[in-house]
């Protein structure tokens, strides 16, 4: 369970997924016509007409926006991989935008502990989008514990919607 | 007798209700679940009221009599039951309470002076021996009436129990209120030991966490979310003047104050990770006292000085650590179970009380710190934020109930338990005041 033998996996498993990786990125890119009129696009979102922004685009990886944990663990896990990829992606090609990672916990347990898990959450998050190209200056983290359920309810069901980091523009 | 109990708040309620309706907020209500089985026999007879007519301001037999049943280590006498209803030492037939085997009488009066103040005349009394074993005449202006009662209610319980009572003490605490549009109000609260008097400290619509009160019970420190990032603040109870006193980028939170009340310890991950800090609260400045990739947090100060408790995760999963205060290795005290979190020392540091998780269930349990051994004190499943009473006879803490959470408070070999229930809201992270002191 050391966190630092687990950032090295993930960074080993991203080499080995490195090349298939670069190609969706590039697919991606060129599907929402952001190339070479970046600059209106950036930094605004607004509609410029050359086609959807990728963050409104509900097909697009980029509409994921909550990345679930199991219990007492900041792993992310593989069914989540595209997601974070997607908004490193994003992230590396508009170096203005600025994203919020919100980590939460579930209720049970001691609620500071929470709150220091949430981070370790957010920062799990923040950390593989950085090795994947976006710059440490347009993530922002936050963490509030158990401090904001998503759902109310005391049981499993419960507990593993509240185990999340939220992808915040 | 748990009944006439609950039935005795009511009737309580309804009287300050009728003689005061200034209402700073619902009451808690303290409902008992479990007392010892060798509990003390006491009877309290109603006091004398000085004036022929009218009603006393207050009634303070029925709140000594709820302190000390409270307490699970007294069995009151029903009221019915009473053989007589004496006032001073003259009136009392030791003989009617033999008989019943009522070892422990107390009785009193409460006058009204000239100047509108009041004086509440108390004794408890040996009825084998037939004498007195302690009485005090206590002047006291009307606002402090109750105070007064809960004192003499401490005075009862260390004549008989051998320790403090911890009945003139106050509880701080946090509400959460649904609002009709399904946002939330949080407030900090403090009131009385029994739940009476609360008072709202601060409102707010975003969370609030781990009140802690000063050493000298002037000053509450506290974790608020209003600027949209934890930050800790210390509020000063009377004035509510308050100073924000950490809002670094990361985690700013687990205030826990220093036994001279110079210093505050806290977990702050500005520097990349939750570590545990100390600052010194008149100069501001910063000591680390962890360095480790896992989480280090809920720093606790024994009341020596000396030891930061804490919780860990560097071996896996959370468990409890203790460092010197000024700084050094720290050494693991719990060993049992896969989830020990969230310690508290005891009043004279030989125990520590934790939040320990085990199959997914987390209870209240207390572990010594010599021995290392772990007892569960609770029986429910969802349990946090343990605190000791000042004389280390109770710990109150915050269980999961129907209706969220709520107050609940059990003696420190788990023979005692009873709950705090506010109506219409949730309460969590009690923390329990200082003794005060004139």
């Amino acid at each position: 369970m050391n966190f630092r033998s687990i950032l090295i996996l993930i960074f080993a498993v991203m080499l080995f997924g490195c090349s298939s990786t670069e190609e969706k990125k590039e697919v991606a890119v060129e599907d929402q016509g952001i190339s070479g009129t970046d600059v209106q696009a950036q930094g605004t979102g607004e509609d410029t007409g050359s086609g959807i922004n990728a963050l409104d685009d509900p097909n697009s990886p980029l509409s994921v926006r909550i990345i679930y944990f199991e219990y007492d663990s900041s792993d992310i896990r593989p069914q989540y991989r595209t997601t974070v990829e997607a908004h490193a992606a994003y992230l590396a090609a508009n170096p203005n935008v600025i994203v919020t990672l919100e980590g939460h916990a579930d209720e049970r347990g001691s609620r500071e502990y929470n709150l220091a898990l949430g981070e370790r959450r957010a920062l799990s998050v923040k950390n593989q989008m950085t090795l994947l190209g976006a710059s440490t200056g347009q993530i922002r983290t936050v963490s509030y514990g158990e401090e904001r359920p998503a759902a109310a309810g005391s049981d499993e069901s419960s507990w593993s919607q509240n185990r999340r980091v939220e992808i915040l523009y | 007798m748990h009944s006439t109990i609950r039935h005795i708040n009511q009737w309580i309620l309804s009287i300050l209700l009728f003689l005061s309706p200034i209402a700073y907020g619902a009451d808690l209500e303290i409902i008992i679940d479990k007392g010892i089985e060798n509990a003390l026999p006491i009877a309290i007879v109603p006091f004398g009221w000085s004036q022929a007519a009218g009603l006393p301001p207050i009634d303070i037999s029925a709140i000594i009599l709820n302190d000390l049943a409270r307490s699970g280590r007294f069995a009151p006498m029903e009221e019915q039951d009473l053989p007589q209803r004496p006032n001073d030492f003259a009136q009392v037939n030791f003989k009617d309470w033999q008989k019943l085997g009522m070892e422990n009488l107390v009785i009193g009066q409460l006058g009204q002076t000239a100047t509108g103040d009041y004086v509440v005349n108390f004794r408890l009394l040996d009825v084998y021996k037939g004498k007195q074993i302690v009485g005090f005449s206590i002047p006291s202006g009307k606002v402090r009436l109750r105070r007064t009662a809960h004192e003499i209610a401490d005075i009862i319980y260390e004549k008989l129990i051998g320790v403090r009572g911890a009945f003139a003490t106050r509880i701080a605490y946090i509400t959460v209120i649904k609002n009709r549009d399904g946002t939330k109000k949080y407030t900090l609260q403090i009131a009385d030991a029994d739940g009476f008097n609360p008072q709202i400290l601060l409102q707010s619509p975003e969370p609030l966490l781990s009140p802690a009160w000063s050493p000298d019970g002037k000053k509450i420190a506290y974790v608020s979310f209003e600027s949209k990032n934890s930050t800790v603040y210390v509020q000063d109870v009377i004035t509510g003047k308050r100073e924000k006193i950490a809002s670094n980028p990361g985690i700013n939170s687990a205030p826990a104050w220093s036994p001279d009340g110079s210093r505050l310890a806290m977990t702050l991950s500005k520097d990349g990770n939750a570590e545990i800090y100390v600052m010194n609260l008149s100069s501001k400045s910063l000591q680390r006292v962890t360095s480790n990739a896992a989480i280090d947090t809920e720093p606790a100060w024994s009341h020596n000085g000396n030891m930061l408790a804490f919780t860990s995760d560097r071996g896996g999963g959370p468990q409890i650590y203790e460092v010197s205060a000024s700084g050094g290795e720290p050494k693991r005290l719990t060993f049992e179970g896969p989830y020990n979190a969230r310690p508290r020392y005891s009043p004279d540091d030989t125990k520590l009380a934790v939040i320990h998780g085990e199959n997914s269930v987390y209870r209240i349990a207390v572990v010594d710190r010599k021995s290392g051994q772990l007892n569960i004190l609770t029986e429910s499943r969802l349990d946090e934020s343990p605190s000791f009473s000042p004389n280390g006879h109770m710990i109150i803490y915050t269980t999961t109930g129907f209706r969220g959470t709520e107050l609940a408070a059990t003696s420190t070999d788990g023979s005692v338990h009873q709950r705090l229930a506010l109506e219409g809201g949730e309460v969590r992270e009690p923390a329990w005041g200082p003794f005060m002191n004139q």
